[in-house]
């Protein structure tokens, strides 16, 4: 295994395989996995079965939606302006899909390996905004455009707490690397203790909670799914769009999900990593390429737990007025996470 | 009770014109929104149309008639019998609700009592009506303040409410049960028991409902201090039902005028709530699901034993007369104005539904409002649509 993985690849090669990876290790699973779980379990808190024809017990069910939606008419309403409202979707998923870019899955298994990684993926996160904002003004559509302007105020609020609430984070690990913050909670220990390493959600709890509750609001999902609003809003932003172009939204609102969930566990959960006394138990070093292959499935086992509770949420509540919401970021998520940050960086300085 | 509805009112309506004051000076230009007649939130083919200045309304005009079916017509060229089954489709949640104050003006013209058993499985029968009708509301609730959960769970509990109105009537939405003089069959064997069990139920639904939604800070935040009504205003407007029991008006037909069903033989409360805004309103409704069950259940325990029918004439004339019968519907006063020649087909008959009235509040209520609001204030005033239009 280790004399495999050994072999000298150009960079190119090294490129091409990654982007296979990418396709058959990531997309394929967060794809197939984790649709028919999630959609399981929503049907199951809801009482009801869930996808149950495609495949057996549903589980060729995204398959079959991305084949529905391909064959469906690709619909552009009369006074649309064309170009950006192709170009809309597009924006959204691949600004979700980048973010992917920097996440560690093991030691090696790492995409690009950027000394400002968590920056990056902040930076990219919120490109989404623009896709968005597209869509809603392209779509000549009043309930689209009361959408889109909904999602621009919300995203850029909520993206204050999201940031301030990983400033915690990398104080108190000293780097912007993903990577390193995954070795600073493995290396970490609990008052002498390094069995467990430190994961950071025990010091940045609540930093944790702030970065649950604005990726909640980044997503657009209920409690703060205004710019969608089915009930208000009929579709938000999404409203005109059809075909592949919807299920690409409807995808990029999974994808994205699954991807803030993989940056949480990084950031707070201790990434690919499993408890250092399980791998010596094991007898392994924390370097070792067993990580690589250990490493994708511990992440994903993170992420189901993370969206599980993203869409426990999402399913229990109901949603916040546009009001309330812009209420909620600046009085007081905000002032919390700056309080976070202040105590972190005096504990940093005093312990 | 109004002194504080008043002072709510009040404060909502200064906040509101605090905002327009700085919209005035930013100058943005009003926007048409046509809410509907196609939108998720109107369930059926209402259509309001809003001028809005960003998100609040400046005003809002509902726009009725799209589901316009033509009953009042229609009920004169059918006989007696045949009317209830075309009146079971003016509301068509609470269907045999519909048909109790019709089949009630007409025994009145015709001077029949139907024998206690009849008057018992019809009050049973119109309570069960009623816990199955506002139970789905309780789940659209949610659904339109963002929270999907709910309508499954309501969904899924009227279906037993609707399993013992099919064992019963042999029908699910549209029992067409009630006759002049009394009921078409008896109960069936074992109805009684499965009944108290379905009863449970919905208790348990009631309990579910009020710890995921009326427990919940986001829905108190969305629905306290929204829509509020005062007593004055929604009686002028001629409102009945949860919606002007929840501005404190303690005001219910069943109590006031049984006309005929059996209330006055039970023990129970009518619950009011002083706020009148969007919160009380779901929260009577939630209560009225819970008596309702106890309504049901003293009922079951007091079943007397005796015929269905009173004697009635093969052929069905009503004698030369007219006559006003309302009852407590789902939705509020339900009556019908029969007027009769004396023929086998009534002359004209006016139908009074809850739900056009309970709308007529709408543009008065809406100014001001927030378009997530308008949703919200909807939602609570809880109408039918072919209960608007007929």
């Amino acid at each position: 295994m280790n004399a495999l993985l050994a072999v000298d690849v150009p960079w190119w090669g090294t490129t091409i395989i990654k982007s296979i990876a990418v396709l058959l290790v990531v997309l394929l699973p967060t794809g197939t996995v984790v649709y028919l779980y999630l959609f399981k379990m929503v049907s199951f808190m809801q009482s009801r079965l869930g996808p149950m024809e495609a495949g057996p017990y549903g589980s060729l069910q995204l398959l079959a939606e991305v084949g529905k939606n391909l064959q469906k008419e690709d619909i552009f309403p009369a006074r649309a302006d064309r170009n950006v409202f192709a170009l809309a979707p597009y924006i959204v998923l691949v600004s979700t899909m980048l973010l992917a870019v920097v996440v560690p899955f093991g030691p090696n298994a790492v995409f690009t390996d950027l000394d400002t990684g968590i920056f990056l993926a902040l930076a990219v996160s919120s490109v989404s905004v623009i896709g968005i904002l597209m869509a809603g003004w392209a779509s000549a559509s009043k309930y689209s455009l009361l959408g889109g302007l909904r999602a621009a105020g919300q995203l850029i609020a909520y993206e204050l707490p999201l940031v301030l609430a990983v400033v915690g984070v990398v104080i108190q690990a000293g780097t912007l690397n993903m990577q390193q913050i995954v070795y600073a909670q493995i290396e970490g220990e609990i008052f002498g203790f390094g069995g467990l390493g430190l994961p950071f959600v025990l010091t940045q709890f609540v930093g944790f909670v702030i970065f649950m509750i604005a990726v909640q609001a980044e997503l657009t999902q209920v409690p703060f799914d205004m710019p969608i609003a089915e009930s208000e809003l009929v579709s938000g932003y999404m409203t005109e769009y059809s075909g592949m172009r919807f299920l690409m939204f409807f995808i990029g609102e999974f994808a994205t999900a699954v991807i803030f969930a993989f940056l949480a566990s990084v950031l707070f959960l201790g990434g690919w990593s499993i408890p250092p006394f399980v791998t010596e138990l094991l007898g392994l070093e924390i370097d070792s390429a067993w990580f690589n292959v250990i490493g994708p499935i511990v992440m994903l086992t993170k992420m189901l737990v993370l969206t599980f509770i993203i869409y426990w949420v999402r399913f229990t509540y109901p949603r916040f007025r546009e009001d309330q919401l812009q209420k909620f970021a600046w009085k007081v998520l905000i002032p919390i996470s700056l309080v976070n940050i202040a105590i972190t960086g005096l504990l940093k300085v005093v312990l | 009770m109004t002194a504080i509805s008043d002072r709510r009112q009040m404060a909502y309506v200064a906040a509101q014109a605090a905002d327009a004051r700085v919209n005035v000076e930013l100058e943005a230009e009003g926007m048409t929104l046509n809410i509907g007649p196609q939108h998720p939130a109107t369930h059926g083919t209402l259509r309001i149309v809003a001028r809005l200045d960003g998100e609040q309304v400046i005003e809002a005009e509902p726009i009725m008639g799209y589901m316009h079916r033509g009953y009042e017509k229609l009920t004169e060229v059918r006989t007696y019998p045949q009317v209830t089954t075309l009146v079971n489709r003016i509301d068509w949640l609470g269907s045999f609700c519909n048909e109790v104050p019709f089949i009630l003006a007409a025994e009145q013209l015709m001077e029949i009592e139907a024998p206690p058993r009849a008057q018992h499985i019809r009050t049973i029968l119109f309570e069960l009506g009623r816990i199955a009708h506002v139970s789905l509301f309780l789940g659209d609730l949610g659904v339109q303040l963002g929270a999907v959960t709910p309508v499954f769970y309501a969904f899924r509990d009227r279906e037993h409410v609707l399993n013992q109105i099919e064992a019963a009537t042999g029908g699910r939405f549209h029992p067409n049960f009630d006759r002049i003089g009394g009921v078409k069959d008896d109960l069936p064997a074992g109805w009684i028991a499965e009944t108290r069990q379905v009863l449970q139920k919905l208790r348990e639904f009631c309990d579910l409902i009020d710890g995921l939604l009326f427990g919940n800070e986001i829905f108190e935040a969305r629905t306290r201090g929204i829509g509020v009504i005062p007593a004055d205003v929604g009686l002028s407007y001629g409102l009945s039902g949860a919606n002007i029991r929840a501005s404190g008006v303690d005001w219910d037909l069943r109590r006031d005028a049984p006309n005929g069903l059996v209330y006055d033989k039970v023990d129970w409360k009518v619950w009011t709530h002083p706020d009148g805004d969007a919160y009380a309103r779901s929260w009577v409704r939630l209560q009225e699901v819970r008596e309702s069950c106890d309504i049901v259940e003293q009922l079951l325990d007091t079943m007397p034993p005796g015929p269905i029918m009173a004697k009635v004439p093969r052929i069905i004339k009503v004698p030369e007369g007219e006559a006003y019968v309302a009852t407590e519907n789902p939705l509020g006063e339900m009556g019908y104005y029969i007027v009769s020649k004396g023929g086998l087909e009534p002359f004209r008959v006016k139908i009074r539904s809850a739900s056009f009235n309970n709308m007529s509040i709408t543009p008065w209520l809406l100014q001001g409002a927030y378009v997530p609001d308008v949703i919200t204030i909807l939602a609570s005033l809880y109408f039918i649509l072919g209960d608007i239009d007929r």
